[in-house]
């Protein structure tokens, strides 16, 4: 287990430093921050005066190998733009992103494992029909036209909900979060099913998919001739089987709805990391940028970790490190 | 042994109403069997020998559905039953075993939790005293060191293992009658022998009626006392297993024992059944044997009767083999 997490980490550190050359590359590629950043009154001496301040005056290794000995000691480089450390500016914005993250996935696991088990277990009934028919929209529909039809709705013509901004947050462990005040709460609510939408479509199918499946299963004809009461075949028998998969797919969705809530975020004026990234590309603000990714591909990585460690916790047959898989 | 039979089956008729049309699955089949008595259901795949076992369990899902007939068991009419009353009876007084014990166990549960909610769906017992019976269970099916094999899971076991503890799951609430499709057929021959020599023994043990259902007519010889072929559906042929096994009266039935390899006639060529199983799909009416018949004539176009060539026998056939 213990080598296993340090192999996992050892592979991670290796597609981190790749990762961060390749933005690096990227960046310096599409064109040069100075031209964005100075006065376009400033004359010559002034740009070079800039230019060196960012220190994009070095050979594009030089720069790069900065970056990496700054790294090293936890220095991801100050934003060109604002003059504070990348990181401080990320870490600022990440906790807005995480908790609308959290909160839309919450509310696609807790209705979408339910509505797939009911489409699963009577998928020629008026109601699995509904759910899949439901689904169908989920998946196909944009997200950015289903968050302006919700503002449309229910800030414009209803007035129910405040359509941007976090609302009020209180602080828990020196983070602030909105989901325990009211007024964040309704503030969340748009923002998170907006973003619960797509994702809630996939467990919906995934759910359904592996439902039908087990449902064929002698193990649960076994189950039932066993005389074991519906709801224990179900949420037992079944469940137990089909969480496996579920829980892969929920373990890698949570990482891309942290890293991909830029829509959502840029729709309802959320103030997390999405509107943050968008900027800095606009203004080639690359410390932000490579910062944002190293960040996002951790995110990745610790996530990934526990999903495999639940995966071999629900899957006996699964041995963590991909030996020796008995059969 | 006098007095009704624990279970009689009159008429079952299980149909699949699929898109493509109707399966008559299991068409007007009856049968018997006595406390204490073995029944074997013989015929080749896709003849509803399965179909036959869950009907009886209660366990056909749609687009499968009772059409017609009775199973009467220990007094009841099983087919007018409620969800709940065949929820308490299965497991409990009517308990099956499956062909394949690679796929039966949940291969996620541990076994103990697979046995225990297995003893307390029916009895009301704390969680301690069922594992102090799951671990008698798995003992007496000849399992040694159940404590460690409890905690296991189905993978760290062999098929003949995993078989074991399906039917150590099925004895638990000591059932009147246990319904076993082809158990041993997924396993190997050493093992077949032993499992059906201690099915056999824990039956006569403890008087439950026992229903084997099977391809292989060899293996129903030495262990069955009635059998009932079946074939397309329909029982073909039923009576005491010597009766049938020495005097056959269906065509289908001796031609299923001239493929049985003999002691006897080594070196003697395999003889097959030409042809194969019809489906079972908007099946035209008629015997459903005689495409592959060598008796057949035109009266099969009609759907023979059944008879009763001699006291305890029944026949679905115009042209038997040695009247
Ligand atoms: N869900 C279903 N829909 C339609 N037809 C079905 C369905 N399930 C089974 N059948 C049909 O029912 C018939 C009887 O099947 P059954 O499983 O009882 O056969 P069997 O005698 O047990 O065969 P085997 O020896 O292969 O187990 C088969 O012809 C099969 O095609
Ligand atoms: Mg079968």
């Amino acid at each position: 287990m213990l080598a296993y997490a340090i192999r996992r980490f050892g592979q991670s550190f290796i597609v981190l430093v790749f990762m961060s050359f390749l933005v690096f590359v990227g960046v310096y590629a599409i064109g040069n921050p100075v031209e964005l950043l100075v006065n376009p009154q400033a004359d010559e001496a002034e740009r070079i005066r800039a230019t060196a301040a960012l220190g994009l005056d070095k050979p594009f290794l030089e720069q790069y190998w900065g970056f990496l000995v700054g790294a090293a000691k936890g220095d991801l480089g100050k934003s060109f733009v604002f003059n504070v450390p990348a990181l401080t500016l990320i870490l600022e914005k990440l906790p807005a992103t995480i908790e609308l993250a959290f909160v839309a996935m919450v509310l696609a696991i807790s209705l979408g494992i339910p509505l797939g088990l009911v489409a699963g277990l009577k998928p020629d009934s008026f109601v699995g029909r509904g759910i899949m028919a439901g689904s169908i929209m989920g998946f196909s529909l944009p997200t950015f036209w289903v968050g302006l039809v919700l503002i449309m709705i229910f800030s414009v013509h209803l007035g129910w909900l405040p359509s941007n901004g976090r609302g009020e947050t209180v602080l828990v462990a020196g983070i602030p979060v909105s989901f325990l005040t009211m007024d964040g709460i309704a503030h969340l609510a748009m923002p998170a099913t907006n973003l619960a939408l797509f994702k809630l479509s996939l467990l919906i199918r995934l759910t359904r998919a592996g439902t039908r499946e087990a449902m064929l299963q002698d193990y649960v004809k076994f189950a039932r001739a066993k005389g074991l009461p519906q709801r224990r075949v179900i949420g037992v028998h079944v469940l137990k089987n089909i969480l496996i998969p579920i829980v892969t797919v929920i373990g890698l969705e949570l990482g891309s709805v942290i890293a991909f809530a830029i829509v959502t975020e840029s729709i309802f004026a959320w103030p997390g990391t999405g509107k943050l990234l968008i900027d800095s590309i606009n203004q080639l603000d690359r410390p932000v940028i490579v910062a944002y990714l190293l960040v996002i591909v951790s995110l990745f990585v610790v996530i990934n970790f526990v999903v495999d460690v639940l995966y071999s916790l629900l899957d006996p047959r699964v041995r963590l490190g991909g030996a020796a898989a008995a059969h | 042994m006098s007095g009704p039979p624990l279970l009689s089956v009159d008429g079952l008729r299980m149909h699949f109403f699929t898109k493509a049309g109707v399966v008559k699955a299991v068409d007007d089949v009856s049968f018997a069997v006595g406390r204490g008595r073995i029944l074997g259901l013989v015929g080749e795949s896709g003849s509803g020998k399965s179909m036959t076992g869950y009907s009886v369990m209660g366990l056909i899902d749609p687009p499968g559905r009772l059409v017609g007939g009775r199973i009467v068991f220990d007094g009841q009419d099983l087919t007018r039953l409620d969800a709940a009353a065949w929820r308490r009876l299965r497991g409990n007084r009517i308990a099956m075993i499956f062909q394949d014990p690679m796929m039966t166990l949940n291969p996620v549960l541990r076994i103990d939790t697979q046995i225990v909610e297995t003893i307390r769906a029916h009895a009301d017992v704390s969680h301690e005293s069922a594992l102090a019976r799951a671990r008698e269970a798995l003992a007496r099916v000849g399992i040694a060191s159940p404590d460690e094999r409890l905690r296991a899971y189905p993978h760290h076991f062999s098929g003949g293992m995993r078989q074991r503890v399906a039917i150590a799951i099925a004895l638990l609430h000591h059932p009147d009658l246990i319904i076993a499709d082809e158990p041993t057929t997924a396993l190997d021959v050493t093992i077949q022998g032993q499992i059906l020599f201690e099915m056999q023994k824990l039956c006569r043990e403890t008087g439950a009626a026992l229903i084997w259902i099977t391809h292989d007519l060899s293996v129903i010889a030495g262990l069955a006392d009635e059998v009932c072929v079946m074939y397309a559906g329909r029982v073909v042929e039923s009576g005491t297993v010597a009766e049938v096994i020495e005097r056959p009266l269906h065509p289908y039935t001796r031609g299923l024992i001239d493929s049985v390899p003999s002691r006897n006639e080594r070196g003697r060529p395999l003889r097959q059944i030409p042809g194969m199983t019809p489906s079972l799909l908007e099946l035209a009416p008629g015997c459903p044997f005689r495409e592959r018949c060598s008796h057949a004539s035109a009266a099969c176009a009609e759907s023979p009767a059944v008879t009763e060539p001699a006291p305890g026998r029944c026949l679905r056939c115009f042209h038997p083999v040695h009247a």
